[in-house]
């Protein structure tokens, strides 16, 4: 089980996947947006997306729980 | 000093800042030195920081998100009438490209401190503007004249151009989603990222009504290797000439973004300096330009050799540059010009400046890090100026871009400016968002830098 948590203060401008969907080590979960800049969250393992913790529009802290991946 | 503000306090008495952080502030400061009253608009996330503390009268605007306050013209406006604003300065980004915006201002009976609006749409876009210049014998990199509009029409168009190609946004700004394709495949993904920027980030042409043209306006362009970004900066003055002050070299850059600007260029010779600046001028003269304009070229460093690359119908961010070198303070000349006043303006450049945009991001890979300001020591002393926008206790949010002050240091030699440069970044203390000191640090032990010899991949072979 893989968390995903968030690096830093931003918007999330795009979920691109959905609990349940199988993804791969190097896809893109979510794009979060700050300061301008579009910022890619990819998963870092294969395996199926357990939580999605954030819909578009969220403004999330650093350390918040985007997705969790098992 | 006194007697040389009465040009423009009778046209107007006061001037609305549509704009926030450190060019608000700094546009304030020189709007209230020359006894005008300045008005500051803000939205709710930015309530707190220095420039609607210091102007004379704040105006809130709406939420953080820039659409429904910043970049919201009917507010914007509505501010103006409620505040008795005789004049409205749009700073950088935000409305100050915006054609549809400026007309409104000027609809509405108030002084837009900026080019006409004919200006700023025959030089918004990028393609326009290249072949506006390219007749008036500036000379142009190899490129699309028309906007590509698909991606097989851009692979036509690469392959007529040559590889590598540039792709960008027709109408776009700042850097925002521009990318080098050096191939078929990694055109496809250019392209793709610029038509988003398109889509997203607005466009510097772009009526008021944030409305976009069907599908998105490319541009290509050949690629220059080891190329040196310098741009001439221009003032077009109200008995119609136009005169250049000196130019800047903006060539380190961090995903086609400037971090460190200097005047002079340390990498141009001064036979191409003339020529570069003759160009400008004339580019300049081309459109009818008024007031403060910028005209951003492409150096090749070993052929000593330039292409127009656009203008910017603008005060830069890194203006101050130019101020230090030339003593001539440019949002002064924006007001004075806006207000029809025939200035004289020096355009001698002594000694060197250099400016370091301090920016909230992490110094390795220069990821957004805002976060709240728990210290913040500006560093001050002979040759020094910090333009900042923030203060302790402020918070940097993720809702703007990252910049949040502007170390400028000026020296008679360019070692010397360097010499305080050190010091400067040393005394720079910042503590809770992450900052990029560190790299500016890095920057000033790097050879390349430390001697000039450095063009537009210097920061990508920082990190390599």
């Amino acid at each position: 089980m893989a968390e995903v948590r968030a690096e830093m203060v931003a918007n999330v401008w795009k979920v691109l996947v959905s609990e349940g969907d199988s993804v791969e080590d190097g896809d893109t979960l979510v794009i979060l947006e700050s300061m301008k800049m579009e910022i890619p969250v990819i998963a870092e393992d294969d395996g199926v997306v357990a939580q999605l913790k954030v819909a578009e529009g969220d403004v999330i802290q650093e350390g918040d729980l985007i997705a969790v991946i098992e | 000093m006194v007697e040389r503000s009465k040009g423009v306090q009778h046209v107007f008495d006061s001037v609305l800042v549509a704009n926030r952080g450190e060019i608000a502030r700094r546009i304030i400061r020189t709007v209230q030195r020359m006894g005008l009253r300045a008005v500051a608009v803000y939205s709710e996330a930015d309530a707190d920081l220095p420039f609607v503390k210091e102007a004379d009268e704040a105006i809130l605007l709406g939420p953080a998100n820039p659409a429904q306050s910043y970049l919201d013209a009917g507010r914007v406006l509505e501010a103006a009438r409620e505040s008795g604003a005789r004049a409205i300065h749009p700073g950088y980004g935000f409305f100050s490209e915006n054609a549809g915006f400026a007309r409104a201002v000027i609809e509405a009976g108030l002084v837009w401190i900026g080019p006409s609006p004919e200006a700023i749409e025959r030089m918004g876009d990028k393609i326009n503007a290249r072949n506006l210049m390219e007749a008036a014998g500036v000379p142009v990199a190899a490129g699309t004249r028309e906007p590509v509009t698909d991606l097989e029409k851009a692979v036509a168009a690469a392959a007529e151009i040559g590889y590598p190609v540039m792709v960008k946004a027709a109408g776009g700004g700042g850097g925002i989603g521009m990318g080098v394709a050096r191939d078929e495949a990694g055109l496809a993904k250019a392209f793709e990222t610029a038509s988003r920027a398109a889509a997203r980030f607005g466009s510097a042409g772009g009526d008021a009504s944030g409305g976009q043209a069907a599908g998105p306006a490319i541009l290509l362009e050949r690629y220059i290797e080891r190329a040196r970004h310098v741009e001439v900066q221009i003032l077009g003055l109200a008995d119609g000439t136009v005169v250049a002050l000196g130019e800047r070299d903006c060539s380190v850059q961090r995903r086609h973004q400037k971090v460190v600007e200097e005047s002079p260029s340390p990498g141009i010779s001064p036979e191409l300096r003339e020529r570069m600046l003759a160009a400008a001028v004339r580019a300049g003269e081309t459109v009818g330009y008024l007031g403060a304009g910028t005209v951003e070229c492409l150096v090749d460093a070993d052929k000593q050799d330039f292409v127009f690359l656009e203008m910017n119908t603008r005060l830069q961010v890194e203006h101050p540059v130019t101020e230090l070198v030339t003593g001539v303070d440019l949002v002064e000349q924006q007001l004075r010009i806006a207000a029809g006043e025939k200035t004289v303006v020096p355009t001698a450049v002594t000694g060197h400046a250099i400016e370091f945009r301090v920016y909230a991001e992490d110094p390795k890979r220069f990821f957004p890090g805002p976060g709240k300001i728990d210290i913040w020591e500006e560093p001050s002393g002979e040759g020094v100026r910090v333009d900042s926008g923030y203060a302790a206790g402020n918070a940097v949010t993720p809702f703007y871009d990252p910049l949040m002050a502007k170390l400028c240091v000026y020296g008679r030699t360019r070692s010397e400016a360097l010499a305080r440069a050190r010091e400067a970044v040393a005394g720079f203390r910042i503590e809770g968002p992450k900052n990029n000191l560190p790299f500016c640090s890095e920057l000033l032990d790097r050879i390349e830098f430390v001697n000039g010899d450095y063009d537009t991949g210097l920061v990508a072979r920082m990190r390599a």
